[in-house]
């Protein structure tokens, strides 16, 4: 469905992106996941024909992105970051808009946009821009879907969004892919790359990895521990002057550290008591993907540095 | 000592009552979760308690000063970070903490040497002669924070203040948190990263403008038999009964 080679793009003295290659399958939903300024909003513009990359190719349903950018802007949904609809025209009138302009109606597409739209029906006749973060999201995503796109573009769709509405988007995406559109969605959640397919996982620029969510974590190779006690802030300070503890970070309401050699748990225990904590607890346990972000993200920083 | 009270706080836009109501106090050097949904009312209650806008019924009582009378003293005594953080891209990082130390009234002659003294606690002494815009995000976040608290004020509160940032300055960040409060500081912040609820010393959840939840993490998880704050969240947000978002 997309087949993104060697993809760069300089801003400047920037580098927004180094070569960046992946492809998407048909009916797959892949993510692009990674902080702010690592290169997702680029890479959507050039997949979306709206920028041109520096080298590399990239093809969109078959088509190239610099040669045949009219073909591919029929057959593509985008919703971009930022709420980018006529805010002085109602719910109703942003869609028929859409719809017209590629040369369809609401109404011959509609069983594709149904469940998404009419949660916001009831408004059809308000300003869009006087609706609410959700709804305009929902708005924007029927616009997006009112042609019946072969292959969707969501970027950064959860940023700013409450759980429980994340959730939400996350079910919806799942039934567009069953009605057999691909989707490439980017997120700076790392706990949502669980969700897609495949993801790449994306830092400066620079592809760091792709895969699916498990397999990623399966290569994982480092000896991952949780550790708490009963004073959790004072334990962070503690376990980043061990000398044998090479990464800590705060995790929910553990720490996660990873070993350059091995210690025993009791070794760690005899430490941290006699640095007065108690309630200690320490386990051994397997890696979510911000684990191995950060694990990737920091030999990624090694081998630029080398 | 309590730093902020809030006693059935409400406010009332129209026929629609954004916030309902709400009673909650927060002590000196606490780190607070301010949880809910999208449109549960976080954003207005925060705005209330910052003395920018009027509750329609009840008491606040902010940095020693009461919210509704004394609403430009509140002002001076706290602090504000928001998801857009402002501060000047166009600026050198001393020139923000100076731009900010003035307008908070800090004496000229006293400006200097918390402007050093803010830069050698960040490690942050070599970049000040950089401009803003220069800066990676993970940095600029963090000297938002810093020109947010440039006048040691008594609570600080942050707005989503760690979205789209990468997980190694995320954490940073928080260690940035947790030292302004063994300093003292008080912190009232909103985050939609469950994970970060994990942080704070208490917590509380909004449902459609009430506070339906208020206690330590731990305390909650055990109280709502879930293994994750994640999930009391998802528990507690499916009572909303407000569309939209």
């Amino acid at each position: 469905m997309v087949k993104v080679e060697n993809i760069s793009k300089k801003y400047g003295k920037v580098q927004a992106l180094n070569n960046i290659t992946f492809n998407v399958d048909k009916g797959e939903i892949f993510g692009l996941i990674g902080p702010d300024g690592s290169g997702k909003t680029t890479l959507f513009r050039i997949l979306t024909t709206l920028l041109i990359a520096d080298s590399g190719i990239a093809k969109v349903d078959g088509y190239d992105v610099v040669k045949d950018y009219r073909e591919i802007r029929k057959i593509i949904g985008y919703m971009p970051g930022r709420f980018s609809l006529y805010q002085d025209l109602t719910v109703k009138e942003n869609l028929e808009v859409f719809a017209s302009i590629f040369n369809t109606s609401i109404e011959e597409n509609y069983y594709l946009i149904k469940d998404i739209y009419s949660q916001i029906e009831p408004y059809k006749n308000r300003y869009a821009g006087a609706l609410s973060g959700g709804m305009k999201q929902k708005l924007a995503l029927s616009c997006a879907l009112i042609h019946k796109p072969v292959l969707l573009f969501l970027d950064e769709p959860t940023t700013g969004v409450d759980p429980v509405s994340r959730k939400e988007l996350w079910g919806m995406l799942k039934k567009l892919k069953e009605d057999g559109i691909s989707i490439i969605v980017s997120t700076a959640y790392m706990d949502e790359a669980g969700l897609c397919d495949r993801v790449a996982l994306m830092s400066k620029g620079y592809c760091l990895s792709v895969d699916t969510p498990k397999n990623i974590i399966q290569k994982y190779d480092k000896i991952l521990w949780s550790v708490s006690s009963n004073n959790m802030s004072k334990l962070l300070k503690d376990l980043k002057i061990h000398s044998e503890i090479e990464s800590c970070f705060a995790f929910g309401d553990t720490h996660h550290i990873t070993l350059k050699n091995r210690i025993t748990f009791n070794e760690l225990h005899n430490y941290l008591m006699k640095l007065g904590h108690n309630e200690i607890e320490i386990k051994t346990i397997s890696p979510g993907i911000e684990d191995c972000f950060m694990d990737l993200a920091l030999k990624g920083a090694d081998d630029a540095s080398n | 000592m309590q730093v902020i009270e809030a006693e059935n706080l409400t406010k009332r836009f129209g026929k629609f009552t954004a916030v309902d109501s709400i009673s909650f106090d927060v002590k000196e050097g606490e780190i607070f979760g301010f949880l809910g949904a999208n449109g549960a009312g976080k954003t207005t209650a925060m705005r209330m308690l910052c003395g920018l806008i009027k509750p329609t019924s009840g008491q606040g009582i902010v940095a020693g000063y009461d919210i509704k009378k004394q609403s430009e003293n509140v002002k001076a005594n706290i602090g504000y970070m928001s998801q857009r953080f402002s501060i000047y891209e166009d600026l050198k990082v001393w020139e923000n903490l100076r731009l900010f130390a003035g307008i908070y009234g800090i004496p000229n002659r006293k400006i200097n040497d918390r402007i050093d003294e803010l830069l050698k606690r960040l490690g942050f002494e070599s970049e000040k002669d950089t401009l803003v815009k220069s800066l990676p995000l993970g940095w600029k976040q963090k000297l938002a924070f810093l020109v947010a608290i440039v006048h040691e004020p008594k609570v600080v509160f942050l707005d989503e203040p760690t979205g789209g940032v990468d997980p190694a300055s995320r954490r940073q960040f928080w260690e940035l948190i947790y030292e302004a409060t063994d300093r003292g500081i008080t912190v009232f912040v909103t985050t939609h990263y469950m994970e970060e609820a994990e942080y704070c010393n208490r917590v509380s959840i909004m449902v459609d403008g009430r506070i339906e939840a208020m206690d330590s993490p731990r305390n909650l998880k055990n109280k709502f038999e879930a293994e994750s704050m994640d999930e009391v969240f998802h528990k507690l947000a499916r009572k909303s009964t407000r569309t939209g978002d």
